[in-house]
């Protein structure tokens, strides 16, 4: 989709993925792009590559229960030479949520793709080694979801509910 | 105070065993400082001059549990390091005291979640809590200062 606004990024990106750029506009001043999930990857290495976009400030995940598709990516890049930056948002369905790995375009999408899953239980396809990174292995669930209980505690040790 | 002297004809004091061990054990507290938070910055001003934790004996930390005898707990207690503080506990050599630093370590404090402990007494024994986030360093010397009563009030082993 064309954009309705004069930011030069956004307007190559829909020139150039077309029909994977659902959404584009300017939201408070920053760019911001709702693209496919398919083309999460081939995005993000067109603008790390051609736009300078070399650094990933932050990846994260959001849940939006009961709207579905339940699950949003947020990819937020920064374009260190010019200060630019731009964000990305990928949307996904809640029974199996799942989206391509960008951990080998940025090295630092690790930790970050790893915490996304166990805060979200999204599934980051291509991961090197995708376990739980801030919670202990015996934790069940994840604890962001916002069907997580909010009363539930799954302590190591003592006193269980 | 504990020891309660009976100053004899010849200058020689009577007291109970029990008291006088008490008495030297007040001032003799070795904190074991488990920090994980941000009550650890009022544990630093309590432990440096200004406040001088000193004057009750109980200044000098060790870093190693098994030559303290006081746990003092700072800050938010995660489920998931809940494991090393039982540990540390029980490598601590008897008579050893727990004290509870801040509302984290009390009850959880506003941490009502899925990742905080809500109190450390549902680990360990908890002899002292101290209530605040953080406390001021009065409120802390004012629970060590009941410690000491504590100690010195209590049946000792030796
Ligand atoms: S009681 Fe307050 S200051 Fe202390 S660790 Fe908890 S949140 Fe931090």
């Amino acid at each position: 989709m064309t954009p309705d606004n004069d930011n030069k990024t956004l307007i190559a990106l829909a020139e150039k993925f077309g029909e994977s750029v659902i959404e584009s506009k300017i939201d408070r001043g920053d760019a911001v792009a709702v693209i496919a999930p398919g083309a999460v990857h081939d995005i993000i290495a067109w603008l790390r590559d051609q736009h300078d976009f070399k650094m990933l400030a932050d990846l994260c995940g959001v849940d939006y229960l009961p709207r579905e598709p339940r699950f949003e990516v947020v990819y937020q890049l920064h374009a260190m030479g010019r200060g630019e930056r731009i964000r990305l948002r990928v949307q996904l369905g809640g029974k199996a949520p799942e989206v391509a790995t960008i951990s080998d375009l940025y090295p630092v999408a690790d930790w970050l793709e790893r915490e996304t899953w166990d805060m979200f239980g999204i599934v980051f396809d291509g991961h090197p080694n995708l376990k739980r990174i801030l919670m202990y292995e015996p934790f069940e669930g994840h604890p962001l979801r916002r069907d997580y209980p909010i009363e539930r505690r799954q302590p190591l040790i003592g006193p269980r509910n | 105070m504990a020891l309660k002297p009976l100053l004899g004809d010849d200058n020689f004091v009577t007291t109970r065993l029990d008291q006088v061990i008490g008495w030297a054990r007040k001032f003799s507290i070795f904190p074991y400082p488990f920090v994980t938070a941000c009550c650890g910055m009022e544990y630093m001003s309590l432990s440096s001059s200004h406040y001088d934790l000193d004057r009750f004996g109980a200044a000098f930390p060790r870093f190693t549990p098994r030559q303290a005898d006081m746990l003092f707990v700072v800050g938010t207690i995660s489920h998931k390091i809940a494991p090393l503080l039982k540990r540390v506990y029980e490598q601590m050599c008897e008579p050893k005291w727990v004290v509870a630093f801040g509302v984290c370590t009390c009850t959880g404090g506003f941490y009502d979640n899925y990742a905080t402990v809500q109190g450390i007494d549902t680990i360990v024994p908890v002899d002292v809590y101290i209530p605040g986030c953080p406390p001021r360093p009065e409120t802390v010397i004012q629970g060590v200062m009941m410690l000491q009563e504590k100690i010195a009030n209590g049946k000792q082993d030796w």
